[in-house]
């Protein structure tokens, strides 16, 4: 039979030496042969969905796992393959994970919620020169390093921080009360400790009406923080600036309830914690009015509305926030470098990145663009209020879902229900 | 001073000595056992984790308050504690410390990995409208629950202390902790002695379990560093003393909490672990232990 292929020694010899030859060849040719096919875009998802920010990773990868579903309906030509790998909450973890998703042939990775891990990350990718989209993280270092296959869709910590305090301005102006003093609190990790820097330096120039007068950090495992919040309350401060992560912050409320501490509000200066959903279940009427400056989802965008859609029947019973939110973008800004690129080799993604002009998208700002350090500069921040146990826009006024409400109606108000 | 830092300070203290009572309760197991066995329990923290998470389920899945499941769960743990020591300690008496220690070890990973297997790594915690609670009292003002896990474990304290001293089954245990050959000699049954004396000791870790969720979250790998404290309260307090238990949980909750207040709260263990070193080089036998020599 003429087609017939049959095993000689003669063609065990060629194999062998094709297969020697690739082995041998140095290895920019070896990933030329391997990506020569035109393949799927596979996308390392790096969150710590297990661990301390367990509940938050969780958040994030659920907006990742709506992705493609969105895509198809905003006719998006493109499927991602996204693989999830769990960084554990552990800096070390998350540089172990992402050898493992390069080495697994991941194009692409997005994470990780956590500066800490973040950077851990960042260093693999730019050893192995694979490109990192950062969903949540902001320690300003991250950009700051001349990474070159890093670029991040998420405010650094002094961006946060002047949109925060700008809104908190604006906050006294319509409520028409002042505070004359603050006290901050926060967790004393990477991203705690770049905040309180931040927060610290930009204060001066800010012109704020009120006085920070004491700062207080406690680790972020903490278990208890009576001791924390007794502090805080004897500076007799009118306003509380926690930089929480979710379960200190749910310490913190309580205690606050316990000790009978009732500042004039709990305003966040952009970090997680107050308006996440476990944290509202949790605290129930005390979860109430506390008010975040955080970047969130843009109601009006068709994008958003087609996110929460597919978030809400597939999670009925999880909330969508910004983490599901950045970390959708952070995904979409994948495939759109993908789109761009044509291409799924590490140089010609991370070219596509640098030049990326996303307009539709679902958080608050303007187009996704990347500046010469990686970083998008155009994310506006907004005042979360906590309203009727769900986080509801009440700043800026354009975008207000319900009237703010400050300051914050003392523990047994009967406006807590 | 000011009234207002005076005040701060009176509500420290008050916030340590009612978590260091739960801390005295939870020590006070480790202590009996090294005191009438002379066995260093290293599973101590775990085995008080396996009591956080029982309670959590007793809420969770039961509705049940852990101060209500709290003898039952003590109960089980003295069933649990007697069987251990039994099959597994007993035959470790009298041998090399090192082998206790790796023995004690290997239970502790075993138990660690069992609680992640069956809940998960997450932090659980119960959520009671209570947690919100405090009693006022003039100018101070008590966090409810750790009043009721304080006073609770006095209470516990104080049975323990009548068991070992008013009824026959625990004098046989003080007197074999005291003369192991001569309470052998008068015919008493020191296997069964040590394994109920390993079950009274896990009975207190399991209560002091059910204790402290009530006051924080549990994860499994909070089990290394409650062992940790609790050694640190027993060598303050003297390995072997159930007074030295009490007072060195006293102890290092008071400095804790005053600590937080007068340094920075992040830094409050370094106090504890200072206090540990000087009790070691003045008085290494503890503050109520008694001395080898």
């Amino acid at each position: 039979m003429t087609g017939r292929k049959t095993f000689t020694r003669r063609r065990l010899g060629q194999s062998a030496l094709a297969g020697a030859a690739l082995l041998g060849a140095p290895l920019p040719l070896r990933e030329a042969f391997a990506q020569g096919a035109p393949a799927n875009l596979k996308v390392g998802l790096l969150l710590p969905t297990s661990g301390l920010q367990a509940q938050i990773g969780q958040a994030c990868r659920r907006g990742a796992d709506v992705a493609n579903d969105v895509f198809a309906d905003m006719k998006l030509p493109v499927k991602l393959e996204i693989v999830n790998y769990d960084t554990e909450t552990k800096p070390d973890v998350a540089r172990t994970q992402a050898e493992k998703a390069i080495d697994a042939g991941c194009h692409i990775l997005v994470g990780a919620f956590d500066s800490g891990q973040t950077i851990a990350i960042a260093q693999v990718c730019e050893q192995r020169g694979v490109p990192l989209v950062v969903n949540i993280a902001a320690a300003p270092q991250i950009t700051e390093q001349g990474y070159k296959f890093v670029v991040r869709n998420f405010p650094t910590a002094p961006m946060l921080i002047t949109g925060a305090l700008s809104l908190h301005k604006e906050i006294f102006k319509i409520s028409g009360k002042t505070p004359k003093t603050a006290v901050l609190m926060s967790v004393n990790d990477t991203f705690g400790t770049a905040m309180i820097n931040g927060i610290k330096a930009l204060f001066p120039k800010l012109d704020m009406p009120y006085e920070l007068v004491d700062t207080i950090s406690y680790d972020v495992a903490a278990k208890d923080l009576s001791v924390e919040v007794a502090k805080a309350k004897a500076t007799k401060a009118e306003l509380l600036l926690p930089v929480s992560r979710l379960n200190d912050a749910k310490l913190l409320v309580q205690e606050m309830v316990k000790q009978r501490w009732e500042p004039m509000g709990v305003l966040n200066p952009g970090a997680p914690g107050l308006y996440e959903q476990d944290f509202l279940k949790t605290m129930g009427k005390y979860g109430e009015y506390m008010i975040s400056n955080v970047p969130w989802l843009d109601p009006k965008s068709a994008m958003t509305q087609a996110l929460e859609k597919r978030h809400a029947a597939k999670f009925p019973n999880d909330q969508l926030d910004l983490n599901g939110g950045f970390t959708f973008e952070g995904v979409l800004i994948a495939a759109q470098a993908w789109l761009a690129a044509k291409s799924t080799k590490p140089g010609d993604l991370m070219e596509a990145l640098r030049k990326i002009k996303i307009d539709q998208h679902v958080m608050v700002g303007g187009p996704i663009q990347f500046d010469s350090k990686g970083q998008n500069v155009n994310i506006k921040a907004t005042a979360v209020e906590n309203l009727k146990r769900k986080p509801t826009v009440v700043l800026p006024l354009e975008s207000a879902a319900a009237p703010l409400v400050f300051p914050m109606p003392p523990w047994n108000d009967k406006r807590r229900t | 001073m000011t009234a207002d830092f005076l005040l701060s300070l009176a509500q420290a203290i008050t916030k340590g000595l009612l978590t260091g009572m739960v801390y005295g309760l939870m020590a006070l197991g480790l202590s009996v056992i090294f005191g009438v066995m002379r066995v260093v329990n290293f599973a101590h923290g775990e085995i008080m984790v396996v009591g956080m998470y029982l309670a959590w389920m007793g809420f969770e899945y039961l509705q049940v308050s852990p101060m209500l499941s709290l003898p039952v769960i003590a109960l089980i743990f003295f069933g649990a504690g007697y069987a251990l020591q039994r099959v597994v300690i007993s035959p470790f008496i009298g041998r090399p410390e090192h082998q206790q220690f790796l023995l004690l070890l290997a239970i502790a990973i075993l138990l660690v990995n069992a609680c992640l297997v069956v809940a998960g790594p997450d932090s659980r915690g119960v959520q009671m409208e209570s947690q919100f609670d405090s009693y006022e009292l003039g100018p101070f003002v008590f966090d409810a629950v750790r009043a009721h896990a304080a006073l609770t474990a006095v209470v516990i304290a104080g049975l323990l202390w009548l068991f070992f001293t008013r009824t026959r089954t625990g004098k046989s245990i003080r007197a074999a902790a005291d003369n192991n050959l001569g309470a052998l000699v008068v015919g008493l049954d020191v296997r069964r002695l040590y394994a109920f004396t390993f079950g009274v000791g896990a009975a207190c870790v399991g209560a002091a379990g059910a204790l402290m969720i009530t006051i924080i979250p549990v994860t499994p790998f909070l089990a290394a560093e409650y062992t940790l404290l609790a050694f640190v309260i027993v060598i303050v307090g003297g390995l072997g003393s159930m007074t030295g238990a009490l007072a060195g949980g006293l102890l290092i909750g008071v400095s804790e909490a005053v600590a937080g207040l007068l340094l920075q709260p992040s830094l409050k263990s370094m106090v504890s672990f200072g206090i540990l070193i000087l009790v070691l080089l003045l008085r290494p036998q503890g503050l109520f232990g008694k001395s080898s020599t």
